[in-house]
């Protein structure tokens, strides 16, 4: 997966040199579409969200307010730990049966059934958004659930008790779990294929059985994708709304309709009709964002630029 | 020392372990598109993995097909319509971008790099009540535009494109075509585009399931249900199921004919899934590996 120094600075000198043959507006006209849209729905809003969040309903400079007034609102103390919880389970899952279960599936002898139980695994992916949540509302109501007699044996049988806030971290792991491993199993599959086969001989026959060979080859040149992983499945975690959205729908608010931070920013700017201190919501979930960005960027290496 | 095969013998827990998540990615699918064919009092008494009847596949279809005077179908256009324009937009947008990023040196390039990783990490949800307010200042919410251009902004897309350049496409045979007298736009059109053919087809695929599937941004921006994509009509109808909302009115949906509107909103999303399957378990790794 790295290639020799050397080799890496002879490719970015000549490509700099081919760069530097052809300057000039070219370049400019093929990105100008995109830079557009870039500003419009990328940078405006940005700007707009701070420019809010620093403001008041009347446009008037308020400081530190609006995140004052965010911090002391008695709902956000809990959604950052709901969010806080539900990105730890999500995670561990991810990374721990993620990697568990490629290393498994590579082991299988026979292509088909890798083959197969790779699609299999992919299929939910179809079901991304509002969908998997409808899915997942009758797999978790007892009355019609093919896992009903589960459930019914943990002691729950309404709907309300399954919802019920103390599982829901649980609960919104195994639709974002159900729904996003497959992709994962089929990118991590493909990068355990690039290990070449003669290092794992090599292993194999220093005496290395399959556990030593996954903790010491595979799974540390498998880093880097663990850790693209981790840092996609992190933005997208904070971001948590339709799935408790619907859930609370369903539930007449057994699950709280202000459970993640997304939702409450929601309620501010359209129950509430107060776009400031959503704006402000907005801001702090950018700010952990840019920060991730930031540290992935400068420390992994996968998006070495030139 | 045990082979491999002898070692899988002597222990079945792997296999264990692969077939248990199989079931547990599949269960729900099957249990889906059974429960389509059943009637509300078979999706509670029958086994739940049981086949209904098409007498009730029918009964649930017209059921469906005429909750609000077939909004279901009125959503569904809704979202082909949304999402295939921003596809439209989206490769026409990032394809040349990614590719002047690769190919290409101009000033800003360097910036604008880094402003697509950082913006590619930070997903989009977070700026849907920024957008709301910067659209509601252009007098955009409520049509179709407001959420077909913010999502025509794909900077994954252009990432994608960008990797995809940088290692599988050769410059000598840009410099071949620039130096028999290509100009930088007839570069593009007949070396670079024909050969971008897969990384169009990878950014289709992912910008299509995005757009299909975004709940979040049209359920703040579209104000009227006959605007709404399928995913947000999902959410309407839910309302309308008495078992999971009790004060509903004459409207009552039954469970069925939300199991069946669920398979008719992913059915677009199946099909470009089994048709680029073969394509994507190879395609979605092609350049993902840099050296």
């Amino acid at each position: 997966m790295t290639s020799s120094p050397p080799q890496n600075a002879r490719a970015s000198a000549a490509l700099a040199n081919r760069r530097a043959v052809w300057p000039g507006r070219a370049g400019h006209g093929f990105v100008a579409a995109y830079v557009v849209l870039l500003v419009a729905f990328g940078v405006v809003p940005t700007v707009y969200a701070i420019y809010f969040a620093f403001t008041d309903s009347g446009n008037q400079f308020a400081g530190l307010s609006n995140f004052i007034s965010v911090a002391s609102d008695f709902r956000f103390l809990p959604a950052i730990g709901h969010v806080a919880v539900y990105l730890v389970c999500w995670l561990a899952s991810l990374v721990v049966f993620v990697v568990g279960l490629t290393l498994l599936l590579h082991r299988v002898a026979s292509q088909g059934v890798s083959r197969a139980l790779r699609f299999v695994y992919y299929i939910p992916g179809a079901l991304a958004g509002a969908a998997s949540v409808m899915v997942w509302l009758f797999m978790l109501d007892p009355t019609v659930s093919p896992i009903g007699f589960l459930l019914r044996a943990m002691g729950f049988d309404t709907f309300g008790q399954v919802v019920a806030p103390g599982n829901m971290p649980i609960l919104l792991t195994m639709i974002a779990f159900w729904t996003g491993a497959g992709g994962w199993i089929v990118v991590m599959y493909g990068a355990l294929n690039n290990i070449s086969p003669e290092i794992i001989e090599a292993a194999r026959i220093d005496g290395a059985g399959p556990w030593q060979i996954a903790r010491r080859i595979q799974i540390p040149l498998l880093r880097k994708w663990i850790v693209y992983m981790v840092v996609l499945a992190f933005a997208g975690g904070t971001q948590l709304f339709v799935e408790p959205q619907l859930l609370s729908q369903a539930s007449n608010g057994v699950a709280g309709r202000d459970y993640s931070l997304n939702q409450l920013s929601y309620d501010f700017a359209f129950q509430n009709n107060n776009v400031n201190t959503a704006a402000a919501i907005s801001v702090e979930l950018l700010l952990v964002g840019l920060c991730v960005a930031g540290v992935f960027v400068a420390r992994s290496g996968f998006f070495d630029a030139d | 020392m045990p082979t491999d095969t002898k070692r899988r013998l002597k222990n079945p827990l792997p296999a264990v372990v692969l077939v248990l998540f199989a079931v547990f990615f599949i269960l729900p699918v099957v249990w889906l598109l059974l429960a389509a064919t059943k009637t509300d009092d078979q999706l509670v008494h029958n086994n739940p993995l049981s086949f209904g009847s098409w007498h009730a596949l029918k009964a649930n279809w017209d059921a469906l097909t005429g909750y609000q005077d077939n909004a279901v179908f009125t959503w569904l256009g809704n979202s082909a319509l949304y999402s295939v324009i921003t596809l439209g937009i989206t490769l026409a947008v990032a394809i040349p971008a990614g590719y002047a990023l690769a190919m290409t040196e101009f000033r800003g390039r360097r910036f604008l790099l880094v402003a697509t990783l950082v913006v590619m990490l930070m997903p989009s949800a977070t700026l849907v009540v920024p957008l709301f307010l910067e659209l509601n200042e252009v007098h955009l919410i409520g049509s179709m535009w407001s959420v077909i251009l913010p999502y025509s902004f794909y900077p994954f897309g252009v990432y994608l494109t960008y990797i995809y350049y940088s290692t599988a496409v050769p410059p000598a045979l840009l410099d071949a075509a620039r130096i028999d007298g290509c100009s930088e736009v007839q570069v593009f059109r007949r070396i670079a585009l024909p050969l971008a053919a897969p990384v169009v087809a990878l950014v289709g695929f992912f910008s299509f399931v995005a757009n299909w599937t975004n709940y979040f941004l049209p359920y703040v921006l579209l104000p009227q249900s006959d605007q709404f994509p399928v995913q947000v009509g999902l959410g309407t109808l839910l309302n309308d199921v008495p078992q999971f909302n009790p004060t509903v009115g004459t409207l009552a949906v039954q469970r069925p004919e939300l199991a069946l509107a669920t398979l008719l909103a992913i059915s677009p999303v199946v099909l470009v899934f089994l048709f680029s399957q073969r394509y994507l378990v190879g395609g979605m790794l092609a350049g993902s590996i840099k050296d």
